[in-house]
């Protein structure tokens, strides 16, 4: 007998969804010592699977068939305080993010130590809190355990979710995306944790994911969902390797490859287009009347040069000061010391208006395309904006915008539509389109597709680097994932803590990276030592 | 919070709060002496005999006669040495008449406070926990009502009601003057004599935490930590408790500070129409007979009540929420 046996697990959606039911017929078993990933784009039920066997689906969803047999018992059939008596003994959950699944206001420790008391095991808890923190490799367990969540990191929260969840030692765990917001030296971490945790005690792990990475890393076996079905299951090996189904195959071709070899290098010409010197951004915290102020280092002592028609990659993981380098040149933020050499000319010293002109040669695509656009104008209105905004006729700018759509593969419709009526990838298109209306000579492309899934985010890259080539933009791409970094830039500046610590041409760092940082983020990038089967004749815009 | 931090905080926001109340004294000082009419001018009009002599030998008296900057430097003098001067009026020491006025009014301020936050909150978190139902739609419906009616209004009504009609409670002062109570039975007294002001004056924020409580608790209900808390097999009810309410009382804290703040001021009113024997009715009075002394004295009480209630508001805060560090 299997530890979990989901089968004919139904939930329906309140009515007026998408589709009348959130999963369907999933059929799903978990052996104890295993791991077993389920794997799928945003609203593939993935995550509702998990609720559903914990019990904790949002209120208005309701579980319309089917049964979760755990131990034997049905779930779905067990009394409420019963089943609250087995979550955090038996079944334990860990979540995406650590930042706000700790109560802010209560120490870890007593945190953990009431998943303890509330299953009456509390006498043990001055004894077990220290243990469970030394588990999860915590340094200092007794500090950590006095701390309040806020004085931790993402990574050593998420282990203070693992100590927690692990408290009573449970039989299952359910993880839901648990290193999706974590950085990918901090995501080794974690991955190998939960590995070696598991392996340690026996523990069947449901391990929610939408990085075929991470299944390369972790998975014994794997579940692919869809659209609420499940559409493919078995053997890790078999399902990362032999895909059979379309869209598994499909998945497994968007995944960013991270071989820079693999693309022929680009002739790019020897015009610099911008040069960093030097630039220095610091931020200071205000003290009050009486107090001193905190200065943090943001960006230090940065040198990059771009030339025309590349694309240079700046990478490195939160709080490296990548994307405050960009605000630099930007001039969303200003820096205190150094050169941007636009075409020549020193950005950083000039006044508001003679800054006027480059705005419009140096153009911006921010990460949240839900949040970028205004959603009170249509989305004509919000490409046209900027041209209209710098003297160009209405008509012209409208025009334009239209033919811009068409570039980004929208249809002309889209232009009356507001930004809520698309999805995430449209937006991020619409995004890239408003830029390029201002036929920019630089483009700044901040973590592009990082909220994107894999399938629109392959699709996304796609179209950027077929404009580079049609338009020849220069390019200065963001981003915190050097698989995706692999797959599009010309050159990589990789940054640590506010310096860019090694640069150079993509393939050359990737291939023999000097830099110690350089080298371990590349050694923790999810599942490189897998390489994903070459998909033959799929097109990824089909099989949606 | 850090403790070691304490110390330090508390000796910089003492000196600042030094300065802003004398600053305070500084503005009361002027914005009194910019109203028309002076102590002299009210008691020669009311002894009948608005003699230029006899207001020239009152001004004198008092020392208005002196320019203005030299009063204002005595005053400040006098307000540093903590002597808040004599009443001429009602020939006593401002300090003494005060004193004497002051527990009535922090006893119906504190009595006005405790009902409101304690019953607003009680109220809010109800109807966060039964919300939909009709026992959040009443709550909602009674809290709406109490924020829109005006302080005075509610006061009026509930004499009609309360004295008027149902004659249960006393409508006016802080205790029977015809009878000569002590111990429990003066206690219990003016309890009743309580009861009547403390609902005027605490309703409407009664209205505001009932609402403030709800909102955040609902918010904070489907923040991941609850989730979380669910996930490990807390019981419901101490979810409640322990992780839903405790995070969702930080916002009323801060209007707390906010209201205990604006009390004092709202009771002025209050005792006025119930006659209220407290530093209220005191400034009032006061007013209408210019004596400057007792209204500036007042003023100057007030303003350090408020000064040293927003101190301990952050200190609670900061307690309350690790994450607030105490600076500034």
């Amino acid at each position: 007998m299997s530890l979990l046996e989901v089968s004919g697990l139904t939930v329906a959606l309140p009515p007026g969804g998408d589709r009348p039911n959130a999963v369907e017929g999933i059929d799903l078993t978990l052996d104890a010592g295993e791991i077993l990933c389920v794997v799928g784009e945003s609203g593939s039920g993935k995550s509702m699977t998990a609720n559903a066997t914990m019990r904790l689906l949002a209120p208005g969803l309701a579980v319309r068939s089917g049964s979760i047999r755990f131990d034997g018992r049905d779930l779905l059939r067990l009394p409420e305080e019963e089943m609250r008596r087995l979550r955090g003994a038996r079944l334990a959950m860990i979540f995406q993010e650590p930042m706000t699944a700790l109560n802010p206001l209560m120490r870890v420790g007593d945190q953990i130590a009431e998943a303890l008391r509330v299953h009456g095991a509390g006498n043990d808890a001055a004894r077990r809190v220290p243990e469970l923190l030394e588990a999860v490799n915590l340094p200092d367990p007794r500090a950590i355990a006095r701390s309040h969540p806020f004085r931790l990191s993402g990574g050593q929260r998420q282990r203070v979710m693992i100590a927690m969840a692990l408290a009573l030692e449970p039989a299952l765990l359910i993880a839901d995306e648990p290193t999706t917001a974590l950085d990918v030296t901090t995501q080794k971490q974690i991955l190998t944790l939960i590995r070696e945790i598991q392996q340690r005690r026996g523990t069947g792990v449901m391990f929610i994911t939408h990085d075929f990475g991470v299944v390369a890393e972790i998975a014994d076996r794997v579940a692919v969902m869809q659209r609420g079905r499940i559409v493919e299951q078995g053997p890790a090996a078999q399902v990362l390797n032999r895909p059979e189904h379309p869209y598994t195959r499909a998945l497994i071709a968007a995944v960013p490859q991270g071989h820079a070899a693999a693309r022929p290098a680009r002739s790019v010409s020897t015009e610099t287009i911008l040069q960093l010197s030097g630039v220095r951004k610091t931020y200071h915290r205000a003290g009050g009347w009486f107090g001193k102020g905190v200065a943090v280092p943001a960006v230090a002592d940065a040198d990059l040069v771009l030339h025309r028609g590349e694309t240079l990659g700046v990478v490195g993981e939160s709080g490296s000061g990548k994307s405050t380098l960009a605000r630099c040149v930007i001039r969303l933020v200003t820096p205190e010391q150094g050169e941007i050499l636009f075409g020549g000319t020193d950005l950083r010293p000039l006044s508001r208006n003679a800054w006027m002109p480059y705005r419009r040669q140096i153009q911006m695509v921010f990460q949240d395309p839900f949040a970028s656009l205004n959603p009170r104008r249509t989305v004509g209105e919000a490409i046209a904006e900027g041209p209209i905004t710098h003297g160009v006729p209405r008509d012209t700018a409208l025009a334009k915008a239209r033919e811009l759509l068409s570039l980004v593969q929208l249809p002309p419709e889209a232009m009356n539509r507001y930004p809520h009526e698309f999805s995430g990838g449209q937006r991020q298109r619409i995004g890239i389109a408003r830029a390029l209306a201002m036929e920019p000579q630089l483009l700044i492309a901040d973590e592009p597709v990082s909220a994107l899934d894999v399938s629109v985010q392959a699709q996304v890259l796609a179209l950027l680097t077929d404009l580079r080539e049609r338009l020849g933009l220069t390019m200065l791409f963001i981003t915190h994932d050097l698989r995706v970094a692999a797959e599009i830039c010309d050159r990589v500046a990789v940054m640590q803590r506010g310096r860019i610590v090694e640069q150079g041409p993509t393939e050359q760092v990737f291939r023999s990276p000097r830099h110690p940082y350089t080298k371990a983020l590349l050694d923790s990038v999810p599942g490189r030592g897998w390489v994903p089967p070459v998909a033959h004749g799929i097109d990824l815009a089909k099989s949606e | 919070m850090d403790a070691s931090r304490l110390p330090g905080f508390l000796l910089r926001r003492l000196l600042k709060s030094a300065l802003v109340i004398v600053a305070i004294a500084i503005c009361n000082f002027l914005l009194i002496h910019a109203a028309p009419g002076d102590p002299a001018s009210v008691i020669a009009g009311q002894s009948g005999s608005a003699d230029p002599q006899f207001m020239e030998q009152l001004r004198h008296q008092f020392g208005l006669d002196r320019p203005l900057h030299v009063q204002l430097g005595i005053y400040l003098r006098d307000v540093l040495t903590l002597d808040l001067g004599f009443s001429h009026r009602q020939q006593m020491p401002v300090a003494t008449l005060i004193l004497d006025r002051l527990p009535a009014t922090l006893l119906l301020t504190g009595a006005a406070f405790l009902l409101a936050v304690s019953g607003g909150v009680a109220l809010g978190a109800l109807a966060a926990r039964r919300a939909g139902t009709w026992a959040d739609s009443a709550i909602t419906a009674l809290a709406l009502t109490f924020y829109a009616t005006p302080l005075f209004w509610v006061g009026l009504m509930l004499v009609l009601l309360f004295s008027v009609q149902l004659e249960w409670l006393p409508s006016f002062g802080m205790s029977d003057p015809g009878l000569d109570l002590h111990g429990p039975a003066l206690w219990w007294d003016v309890a009743q004599h309580l009861v009547l002001p403390a609902l005027t004056l605490g309703l409407f924020y009664l209205a505001v935490y009932a609402r403030l409580t709800r909102a955040t608790m609902l918010e904070v209900a489907d923040q991941d930590f609850v989730k979380t808390a669910r996930a490990k097999g807390v019981p419901e009810g101490r979810i409640l408790r322990a992780h839903i309410l405790r995070n969702a009382l930080l916002p009323v804290i801060t209007f707390a500070g906010i209201q205990a703040g604006q009390l004092i001021g709202g009771s002025i009113l209050v005792e006025t129409v119930f006659a209220w024997p407290g530093i209220g009715r005191l400034a009032f009075d006061a007013l209408l007979a210019r004596d400057y002394a007792v209204l500036l004295g007042v003023f100057f009480c007030t303003s350090v009540m408020v000064i040293v209630l927003n101190l301990a508001t952050d200190l609670l805060y900061a307690v309350v929420d690790p994450r607030v560090e105490v600076t500034g």
